[in-house]
C-alpha cells in the first residue's frame, strides 16, 4: 500500500479531545478494568475516517479490549468513546451523558464489523447463510439481494465455489476468508480485525491476508488491525500503535516504527515478533 | 365450607400429614438403600459375558416401563402376608437400582485402564481388585449422581398410594375426603414435599461442588 | 393365551390413551421448557427468578401430586372442574417442563460464548440472536437429555391409572380382576410399554441425528438406520417422577 493516500494526521499524536470533528473514532481517557487488573489506562487516541491502523504490543496490553470495545462487546469502565463526533459508549440524558443501553447502541454499532481470531462462523449454517443471515434480518435486504452479495463478496475472498459448503468442509483459511465476507456483507465503515490469523496453519496466512489487502486497496473502509504479522501491517496500515501496559508506548508511520523504533519497549517488542518467526 | 383457606383445619391435620410424611422418607430411605447395594451388584455383573446381557436387557426393562404397573404387578403376586410398605420399598428399590447401576457403570468405566492394569501387574485377586482399587475410585466420582436419584425417589414414593400404602399423599386424601377440605391438603401436600426436596437438591449441589475437582 | 388375543382391543385401547397422554405431555412440557429455560438465561432478575421459582416449585412435587391437586383441590377453590385427562396432561406437562427447562437453560449457557459474540458483531438483536444462532445449536446439545425426559414422562403417564382413566395400566389391573391372569396381562401390558417408550427414543435419534447432521458432526455411531438401535444412554442425569 502506497503511503501517498495517508491522511494528513498519521503523524499528529491522535489524542484530541471528544469533540474532534474530523476523527471517525476517539477515545477520550478510557479506561478498562477487570476486577483489579487495569487493561486500558486513561487512553487517548483517534483515528480518522478510512485510516488503517494496526495495533501491536505484547499480549495482555489491552490491544484486543480496544477492539472489543468497540464492538461493544466489552462496557467501558471511565472515560468516553466516540464515533463520529457522537457519543458511543455513552448516549445522551437530559445534559449528560449515561451508559448506552442495548438499542441506542445496536443503532451505533451499525457502522462497525468484526473478524475474529477464533472465526467464529455459525456452524448451523451454510456458507451462503452465514453471510446472509444479518443482511437478511438486520438490514431489511431480500434473500435475493443477500444471496447476490453474499456470491460476489465469496468470489472477492476466492471462495466463489464453496457458497453451499458448510463450515466444517473448509480450512481455518477458507473459514476466515468466509467471516471476512461476512463482515463485509454488512457494509461496515470500519472493520475491526483481532488477530485474524494467528489461529492459522503457516502455509493458510498468505491467502487470508491477500484478501485483506485487496479490501484495503479497493475500498475506504477504516480498519483498526491487531495483528503479530509484521509485513502486513508495514504493507496495509498508514499508522502503527504500540501498546505496553494499556497505554501506547510509540506510534508513527509503518515505515518509523518497523525501521527507527525510538522507544526501548518497542525494540524489544519487534524483536521478541521477529525471533518468534513471523 | 368457610372461607378459602382454613387455618384451624390446617393445624388440626398437620399431625396426620406429618405421620404420612414420615412413612414417605421411610419408604425412600429403605427402598434407597435397596437401590444403592442391589445397583452395585448389578454394575459388577452386567460385566460378565452372558449373564450381563440378561441383565442388561432386564435393567432396560425396568427402566422403560411405569413404577406404578411394576408395583400392582408385584402386589398381585405377592403373598398376603407380605405387608404392602414391604412391596412398595423392595419395588421401588429394584426400579432405581436400575438407574443407581448405570451410574456406577459409567463410574467403573471412567476409572483409568492403568489402574487394572496395575492390579494385575501386582497379582492382586479379583476381589481386591474391586474392593480396594476401583470401586472406591468409582463410587466416589459418582456421589453426586446417586444423591440426585435420592431425591427422584423421594418425589416417587406417592405412587405407594397405589397399593394402599398410607404415605403422605394417602394420608392427604383421607383427611381431605373426610372433610372436602383438599384445597388445604394437598396444598400442604405440596409444600412438605418441597421442605424436603429443595433443601436436598441444595445438599446435594454442595455435593457436587465438593466431589467435582476430584 | 386366547383370553389374551380376545383383550388384545382393549390392550390397544389402553395403550392408545398412553401415547395420547404422553404426546398431549411433550407438547406442554416442551413448550414450558422452552419459555422457562429461555426465560432463564435472561440477563435480568426477574424473568430469571420466575423461571427458578417454576423449576424448582414443579421439580419438586411430583407430578402425580399436581394432578391431585388439580383434580381434588383445584375445583373446591375455585370452582372450576378440569377433565380428567386435561388435569393429567398439565401435570405432567408441569412436571417434565420444569426438568426440561433446567436442560435448556443449560444447553443455551453450553453455546461458545464468541457464537454470541458473532452475533453482537453483525448487529442482530435479541431475538434474531436466539432464533438464528443460539437455539439452533442449543438444540443438538438438548435432545439426547429431551430423549430420557420423553420416556419418562411416558412412563409417569401411568400415574393416570389412580385417577380411573383407561390407560394402558388400568387396562392390564381391570383384566387381571376379570382374569386372575396376573403374569400374561401384566406382560403384555409390560411389552407395550417397552415398544412406546423404543419408539419415543428412536424418535428422538432421528432428531439427534438430523440436528447433528445440520451442525456438521457426523453420528459417533456409524450412519444407517442400524446406528439408532444402539442401547439407549442412560445418563447419570436426574430421574422424573414416574
Amino acid at each position: 500500500m502506497p503511503p501517498s493516500d495517508t491522511p494528513e494526521n498519521t503523524t499528529a499524536p491522535g489524542v484530541e479531545g471528544g469533540s474532534a470533528e474530523d476523527k471517525l473514532i476517539v477515545f477520550d481517557q478510557v479506561v478498562k478494568r477487570f476486577g483489579d487488573l487495569t487493561v486500558l489506562d486513561h487512553l487517548d487516541f483517534s483515528v480518522a475516517p478510512g485510516e488503517r491502523v494496526t495495533l501491536i504490543g505484547p499480549s495482555g496490553s489491552g490491544k484486543t479490549t480496544i477492539l472489543r470495545l468497540l464492538m461493544t462487546l466489552e462496557k467501558i469502565t471511565e472515560g468516553h468513546i466516540w464515533i463520529d463526533g457522537e457519543p458511543f459508549s455513552h448516549m445522551p440524558r437530559g445534559s449528560g451523558l449515561v451508559p448506552a443501553s442495548e438499542s441506542y447502541l445496536r443503532q451505533k454499532r451499525k457502522r462497525i464489523g468484526m473478524v475474529f481470531q477464533q472465526f467464529n462462523l455459525f456452524p448451523n449454517m451454510t456458507v451462503r447463510k452465514n453471510i446472509m443471515e444479518a443482511p437478511v434480518h438486520v438490514l431489511g435486504l431480500s434473500r435475493d439481494e443477500a444471496s447476490e452479495r453474499a456470491q460476489e463478496l465469496l468470489d472477492l475472498v476466492g471462495l466463489g465455489d464453496k457458497i453451499d459448503a458448510h463450515p466444517t468442509q473448509l480450512s481455518g483459511g477458507q473459514q476466515q476468508r468466509v467471516a471476512i465476507a461476512r463482515a463485509l456483507a454488512m457494509r461496515p465503515e470500519i472493520l475491526l480485525l483481532d488477530e485474524v490469523t494467528s489461529a492459522l496453519d503457516p502455509e493458510l496466512v498468505a491467502g487470508v491476508l491477500d484478501v485483506l489487502r485487496e479490501v484495503a486497496e479497493t475500498t475506504d473502509i477504516t480498519m483498526l488491525c491487531v495483528t503479530h504479522e509484521m509485513g502486513f501491517a508495514r504493507d496495509v496500515s498508514h499508522r502503527v500503535l504500540m501498546f505496553d501496559k494499556g497505554q501506547i508506548a510509540e506510534e508513527g508511520h509503518p515505515d518509523q516504527i518497523f525501521g527507527d523504533p525510538r522507544e526501548e519497549r518497542t525494540k524489544s517488542f519487534l524483536k521478541s515478533v521477529l525471533e518468534n518467526g513471523h | 365450607m368457610n372461607g378459602f383457606w382454613d387455618f384451624e383445619f390446617t393445624g388440626r391435620v398437620m399431625p396426620d400429614l406429618l405421620s404420612g410424611l414420615l412413612v414417605t422418607i421411610q419408604a425412600t430411605v429403605l427402598g434407597y438403600v435397596i437401590a444403592l447395594a442391589l445397583g452395585l451388584l448389578i454394575a459388577v455383573v452386567r460385566r460378565a459375558p452372558f449373564l450381563g446381557a440378561i441383565v442388561h436387557f432386564l435393567m432396560e426393562f425396568i427402566r422403560t416401563t411405569p413404577l406404578v404397573i411394576q408395583l400392582v404387578f408385584v402386589f398381585a403376586l405377592a403373598p398376603s402376608t407380605v405387608s404392602v410398605f414391604t412391596i412398595g420399598v423392595v419395588v421401588l428399590g429394584v426400579h432405581y437400582a436400575a438407574y443407581t447401576a448405570e451410574v456406577y457403570r459409567s463410574g467403573i468405566e471412567g476409572v483409568a485402564k492403568g489402574q487394572w492394569e496395575a492390579s494385575k501387574a501386582l497379582s492382586l485377586p479379583v476381589s481386591r481388585t474391586w474392593g480396594a482399587i476401583v470401586l472406591p475410585q468409582a463410587i466416589r466420582k459418582v456421589i453426586p449422581a446417586l444423591g440426585n436419584y435420592l431425591i427422584a425417589m423421594f418425589k416417587d414414593t406417592p405412587l405407594l398410594f397405589a397399593i394402599g400404602v398410607v404415605e403422605l399423599l394417602a394420608m392427604a386424601q383421607q383427611v381431605g375426603s373426610a372433610s372436602f377440605r383438599y384445597v388445604e391438603a394437598f396444598t400442604m401436600v405440596g409444600f412438605l414435599f418441597l421442605l424436603v426436596s429443595i433443601p436436598s437438591a441444595i445438599a446435594i449441589r454442595r455435593l457436587e461442588k465438593r466431589y467435582a475437582a476430584v | 393365551m386366547e383370553f389374551l388375543i380376545e383383550q388384545w382391543p382393549r390392550f390397544l385401547e389402553g395403550a392408545w390413551l398412553t401415547i395420547q397422554l404422553t404426546l398431549g405431555g411433550i407438547v406442554l412440557a416442551f413448550v414450558l421448557a422452552m419459555f422457562f429455560g429461555i426465560l432463564g438465561t435472561v440477563n435480568h432478575w426477574l424473568p430469571r427468578a420466575a423461571a427458578t421459582v417454576y423449576v424448582e416449585v414443579f421439580r419438586g412435587i411430583a407430578a402425580l401430586v399436581v394432578m391431585y391437586w388439580l383434580i381434588y383441590a383445584l375445583p373446591v377453590a375455585t370452582g372450576f372442574q378440569l377433565e380428567d385427562l386435561f388435569a393429567a396432561i398439565l401435570a405432567l406437562g408441569l412436571n417434565v417442563g420444569a426438568y426440561g427447562a433446567e436442560v435448556v437453560r443449560s444447553s443455551i449457557n453450553a453455546v461458545p460464548k464468541a457464537q454470541v459474540e458473532a452475533t453482537v458483531s453483525l448487529n442482530m438483536s435479541w431475538p434474531q440472536r436466539m432464533r438464528l444462532v443460539v437455539l439452533p445449536q442449543a438444540w443438538a446439545q438438548m435432545l439426547p437429555t429431551f430423549g430420557n425426559l420423553v420416556v419418562e414422562l411416558m412412563k409417569a403417564t401411568a400415574v393416570v391409572y389412580l385417577v380411573s382413566l383407561h390407560d394402558l395400566s388400568w387396562v392390564a389391573d381391570d383384566l387381571r380382576r376379570l382374569s386372575g391372569e396376573t403374569i400374561p396381562v401384566f406382560l403384555v401390558a409390560f411389552a407395550l410399554y417397552y415398544l412406546i417408550a423404543q419408539a419415543l427414543i428412536f424418535g428422538v435419534r432421528l432428531l439427534e441425528r438430523r440436528a447433528n447432521h445440520k451442525l456438521g458432526r457426523t453420528p459417533p455411531s456409524g450412519g444407517g438406520l442400524i446406528g439408532l438401535l444402539r442401547p439407549p444412554a442412560v445418563g447419570a442425569k436426574v430421574g422424573v417422577a414416574k
